[in-house]
C-alpha cells in the first residue's frame, strides 16, 4: 500500500490515479462541458460530481463484469447503452431528491452520457481489469472529478455571490462579482486552477530531477 | 514582370506591417495619442467634476503599475515608457460611468492590462483592445454600478465626490439617491440618451449630443470635441482615418435606412453617430494599431463590420449601447480579415501561369 | 448472455453481435424501468409541492388547488396529478370559495425566456402577484423582479378589467418607466432592470388578453 512502485493488482495508486496523476480535469482536460456549465455554485458542483461518480462506478462495474461477453466490434455501442442506463437512473434519482437541483443542473445531467471521462474509463480501464480494480479506479476518477468541480464551484460561488453552499459569508454590503457565476467566470477560474496545478507539477518535477542528480553524484 | 518575386530591387517599397510605414517610433505615436486625449479628459472633468478626475488618475496609475509589476515578475525590462499602458488607463476611465467606484476601476484596469494585454505577450501581441477588455469585465462583473448614470454638470461637482466614487473596496457602491436629490435637475431619469431612445423612443437633442451636455460615460459625451482631437492625430499622420470614417459612415447609413423605414423607433443618423460611445470608440479605440487589420481593403471591411454590429446591437439587442462589443468582435475578426485580404505579392506568378 | 465461450480469434458472427447488444439493451431497459418505478411517487410529490408552493405564493388566500385545462372549447377539469397538461390552477380558501386563478405566462427577457406564474382574482379583476418559474436573468439585476419591494408593490392589485363586450381588456397591462406609474393597470419598472420588468409586463399583457375573456366566460365552472 505504501510503495506504489511494487506492481500490485490492487494498489493505492489504482485509486489515486484519478485524483492526482491522471486527474480527469486538471491533467487530462476531459469533461469540461459540465465543469464549465454547472459549477456556478458549490452545491451544483457537488451534486454534479456525485452524479458523475455514481455513473462512473456503476458503468465501470458492469463493463468489467461483461468484458468477456462483449465482442470488441460492438463494445462502444454496448458501453454507451450501459452508461446511458445509469445516467437515466441518476436523472430520475435527482428529480426525486430535489426538483430545484434538477432545474439547476438542467440538461447537463443527461449530458453525463457524453462525458468522455466515463467512456474513457470504460474503454481504457474497466474493460481490461478485474471488477474490484475497476470499481476502485472509477471511484478514484469520480472523486478526482468531484474535487475538480468543487474547486471551481467554491471559488465561483464565493466571488460571484459572496456565499458558500448557500450560506452568506460577507454580509449584505459585499459587492458580488457577477461575472464569476456567469459562463466567462467558469473559464477564468478553470484557467486559474490549471495555472496553479501546472506550476505545482513543474516544481515537483524540478525537485525530482535535482534529487536524481544528487543521488547519481 | 520579368524579375522573379523573391529578388526585389531596392526601389520597391516593401511593406510588412503598418508600423514600419511610419518613420515615427511607437512611443512618439503613443505619447501623441495621450496628448490628443487630454482635451477629452479635461472636458469630462469639467462636465462631471472631481470624481472623473479621480477615476482617470486611478485607472491610469493602476494600468501602468500592473504592466510594470507583470514585467518585473517575468524578469524582463519594464515597458511602461512606451505610453501604451497610459492610453489604456485613460481610455478605460473615459468609458466608465462618472460615479463608478474607484476600487472597481482598479479591478477593471488590472484585468484589462493583465488578461487583455500581458497574457498575450504585451504590446503588439494582444488580440483585443485592453481598455475594452477591462470595461467588458467590469460590465459583466459589476452590472449595476456600470449602468448607474449621474446628471451632467451637477452643481457640486468640483467641491465633493459623487458618493459612490469613494466606496470602500469589495463593498456595494454607496447610495447616491441623497446626492441626486441635491444635484439632479428636475426630470433626470438616470438613463443615457441611448437608453431613453431605445426603451421610450424619445430622441435627445442632437446639439446637446454634439456638445456633450448629456448623461453618459465620463468621456463619451462630447462628440464634436472627440472628433477634433482625432483630427489632430490624423493631421499628424498617426491614426488611420479610414477606420473612423468607415465606422461612422456605415453606422450613419445603416441607421438612416432604418430611420427612413420607421422613424418612430429608429433614431436618425446624426443621433446614432453622436450618441453613446460610438465617437470615442471609432476615433480612439477601433483605431488601435494592434487590433486592426494591416491591409488597406481589410481596414474598410473592419470599419464596416464595427459600424454594422454597433447599430445591430443598439437596435435589436438587449443592450442600449453596443460599441464596446462591436469593437471587441471587430478586433477578434481582424487577423482573419488581414489574411483574406492580403495583396498579391509583386511579381508573384499569375493564376493561369501557375497551371 | 450466459455463454462464456473463450474469446474468439476470428471475427464473431453478426448474430452474436446483435444478440449481445440486444441482451445489454434488455438489461438496461429493466434497470431503467425499475428506477422509474421506484422514483415515480417521490417525483410526483416534489412536482406537486413545487406547484402548490408557487400557486399559494401568487394566491395568498388559497389553501387548496385544482388543475384545469382552459382553451377555446371551454374548461376541462383535470386530475390532481395532471400537472404538466394543465395551464391554469384554481385556488380555493378554507370554506371552498374560489379566491383566484393561477396562470402560466412567458415572454422574452434579457437573456432568455422568462416564465412566470401569476394569480388573478376574477371577482375583483386584480392580478394579485407573480412568481418566476424559470429565468436566467442577470444575477443582481434582472432577478430583482422577484425581490424588489417597490416592484412587487405593483401587484397589490394590478387592474385587469375586461371591456364591456368581454372580448378584451379595457386597459392593456403595460410596463412604464420607473416612477411614472399613473394608472392601476401600469407596472412601474425597476430602474436598471427595465428589460426584465418589461418582459413581466409583456407576459401578463399577452396572457391576460388571451385567457381572461375565457376565464370570465367559464367562471361558474371553477366552483368546487
Amino acid at each position: 500500500m505504501k510503495d506504489p512502485r511494487i506492481p500490485d493488482p490492487l494498489s493505492w495508486s489504482v485509486f489515486t490515479q484519478g485524483i492526482w496523476r491522471d486527474n480527469p480535469v486538471f491533467v487530462m482536460l476531459l469533461g469540461l462541458c459540465p465543469l464549465l456549465a454547472v459549477t456556478n455554485t458549490a452545491m451544483n458542483a457537488l451534486a454534479m460530481g456525485l452524479a458523475t461518480t455514481f455513473v462512473l462506478v456503476c458503468s465501470g462495474t458492469l463493463v468489467s463484469l461483461l468484458q468477456r461477453v462483449i465482442p470488441k466490434q460492438v463494445r462502444i455501442a454496448a458501453y454507451i447503452i450501459i452508461i446511458a442506463t445509469f445516467v437515466t437512473i441518476v436523472d430520475y434519482a435527482i428529480q426525486a431528491i430535489s426538483l430545484d437541483l434538477h432545474k439547476a443542473l438542467g440538461a447537463f445531467i443527461q449530458l453525463i452520457v457524453v462525458n468522455c471521462v466515463i467512456l474513457g474509463r470504460a474503454e481504457a480501464y474497466a474493460s481490461k481489469n478485474p471488477v474490484v480494480n475497476a470499481i476502485v479506479n472509477a471511484f478514484g476518477m469520480g472523486v478526482g472529478f468531484t474535487l475538480a468541480l468543487l474547486s471551481l464551484g467554491i471559488v465561483r460561488e464565493i466571488i460571484g455571490s459572496g456565499s458558500l453552499f448557500g450560506i452568506d459569508l460577507f454580509g449584505a454590503q459585499f459587492q458580488p462579482w457577477a461575472v464569476f457565476v456567469l459562463p466567462p467566470g467558469g473559464f477564468f477560474v478553470l484557467a486559474f486552477w490549471l495555472f496553479v496545478f501546472s506550476l505545482m507539477r513543474k516544481r515537483k518535477e524540478t525537485r525530482a530531477k535535482q534529487e536524481e542528480v544528487a543521488r547519481a553524484a | 514582370m520579368t524579375n522573379s518575386g523573391t529578388q526585389s530591387s531596392p526601389q520597391v517599397l516593401l511593406r510588412t506591417s503598418p508600423h514600419l510605414r511610419d518613420t515615427q517610433p511607437v512611443d512618439v505615436i503613443m505619447r501623441n495619442v495621450v496628448y490628443a486625449l487630454l482635451p477629452v479628459c479635461a472636458f469630462s472633468v469639467w462636465q462631471f467634476g472631481i470624481s472623473v478626475l479621480g477615476l482617470i488618475i486611478t485607472c491610469t496609475a493602476s494600468c501602468v503599475l500592473t504592466e510594470h509589476v507583470i514585467r518585473k515578475l517575468q524578469h524582463k525590462p519594464t515597458t511602461i515608457t512606451d505610453w501604451s499602458a497610459t492610453i489604456t488607463g485613460v481610455l478605460l476611465a473615459l468609458t466608465l460611468p462618472p460615479g463608478f467606484p474607484l476600487w472597481m476601476a482598479v479591478v477593471a484596469s488590472i484585468f484589462g492590462i493583465a488578461v487583455g494585454k500581458m497574457f498575450f505577450g504585451g504590446l503588439g501581441f494582444n488580440v483585443m483592445n485592453p481598455a475594452l477588455i477591462g470595461r467588458a469585465f467590469a460590465q459583466a462583473a459589476f452590472t449595476v454600478p456600470m449602468t448607474t448614470w449621474v446628471p451632467n454638470s451637477a452643481p457640486s461637482r468640483f467641491t465633493e465626490f459623487i458618493p459612490s466614487t469613494l466606496t470602500l473596496p469589495f463593498l456595494r457602491p454607496n447610495s447616491i439617491s441623497e446626492w441626486l436629490a441635491q444635484n439632479a435637475v428636475d426630470g433626470f431619469s438616470g438613463a443615457t440618451p441611448l437608453a431613453v431612445m431605445k426603451f421610450e423612443h424619445v430622441p435627445a437633442d442632437s446639439i446637446e449630443l454634439l456638445l456633450g451636455t448629456t448623461a453618459g460615460s465620463s468621456g463619451e459625451t462630447g462628440a464634436l470635441l472627440i472628433l477634433l482631437c482625432g483630427c489632430y492625430l490624423i493631421f499628424r499622420n498617426m491614426m488611420n482615418w479610414r477606420i473612423t470614417a468607415s465606422i461612422l459612415l456605415t453606422a450613419a447609413l445603416f441607421s438612416g435606412i432604418c430611420h427612413a423605414i420607421n422613424p418612430e423607433i429608429y433614431p436618425d443618423p446624426l443621433f446614432t453617430v453622436c450618441s453613446g460611445g460610438l465617437m470615442l470608440g471609432a476615433v480612439f479605440m477601433a483605431t488601435d494599431m494592434v487590433g486592426s487589420p494591416v491591409t488597406p481593403v481589410g481596414i474598410w471591411i473592419y470599419g464596416i463590420l464595427i459600424g454594422l454590429l454597433t447599430v445591430i446591437i443598439r437596435f435589436w439587442g438587449g443592450l442600449s449601447e453596443g460599441v464596446m462589443y462591436a469593437i471587441l468582435l471587430g478586433n477578434a475578426f481582424s487577423p482573419l480579415i488581414s489574411s483574406v485580404t492580403q495583396p498579391k505579392r509583386y511579381g508573384a506568378p499569375q493564376k493561369e501561369a501557375a497551371k | 448472455m450466459t455463454e462464456t465461450a473463450p474469446v474468439p480469434t476470428a471475427s464473431p458472427s453478426s448474430l452474436r453481435l446483435i444478440a449481445t447488444l440486444a441482451g445489454i439493451a434488455i438489461m438496461s431497459g429493466l434497470l431503467v424501468a425499475l428506477a422509474a418505478e421506484f422514483t415515480r411517487e417521490p417525483i410526483l410529490k416534489n412536482r406537486r409541492e413545487a406547484l402548490e408552493k408557487a400557486v399559494f405564493t401568487v394566491l395568498p388566500e388559497a389553501t387548496a388547488r385544482k388543475n384545469f385545462l382552459l382553451n377555446e372549447s371551454g374548461l376541462t377539469p383535470l386530475g390532481d396529478d395532471a400537472i404538466s397538461e394543465a395551464n391554469c390552477y384554481a385556488g380555493y380558501n378554507e370554506s371552498g370559495e374560489l379566491v383566484g386563478v393561477a396562470i402560466e405566462a412567458s415572454a422574452r427577457g434579457y437573456q432568455d425566456v422568462v416564465k412566470i406564474l401569476y394569480g388573478y382574482n376574477p371577482h375583483t379583476n386584480c392580478i394579485l402577484g407573480f412568481t418566476v418559474l424559470q429565468s436566467s436573468e442577470t444575477p443582481g439585476l434582472g432577478d430583482r423582479v422577484e425581490t424588489d419591494p417597490d416592484f412587487l408593490a405593483n401587484f397589490a392589485c394590478l387592474e385587469a378589467t375586461l371591456n364591456e363586450a368581454g372580448t378584451d381588456l379595457k386597459n392593456q397591462i403595460v410596463t412604464v418607466k420607473n416612477g411614472t406609474k399613473k394608472h392601476p393597470w401600469q407596472i412601474d419598472a425597476i430602474s436598471g432592470a427595465t428589460v426584465t420588468s418589461t418582459a413581466i409586463g409583456t407576459a401578463l399583457q399577452k396572457s391576460t388578453t388571451k385567457l381572461l375573456p375565457l376565464i370570465h366566460k367559464v367562471e361558474p365552472e371553477f366552483a368546487q
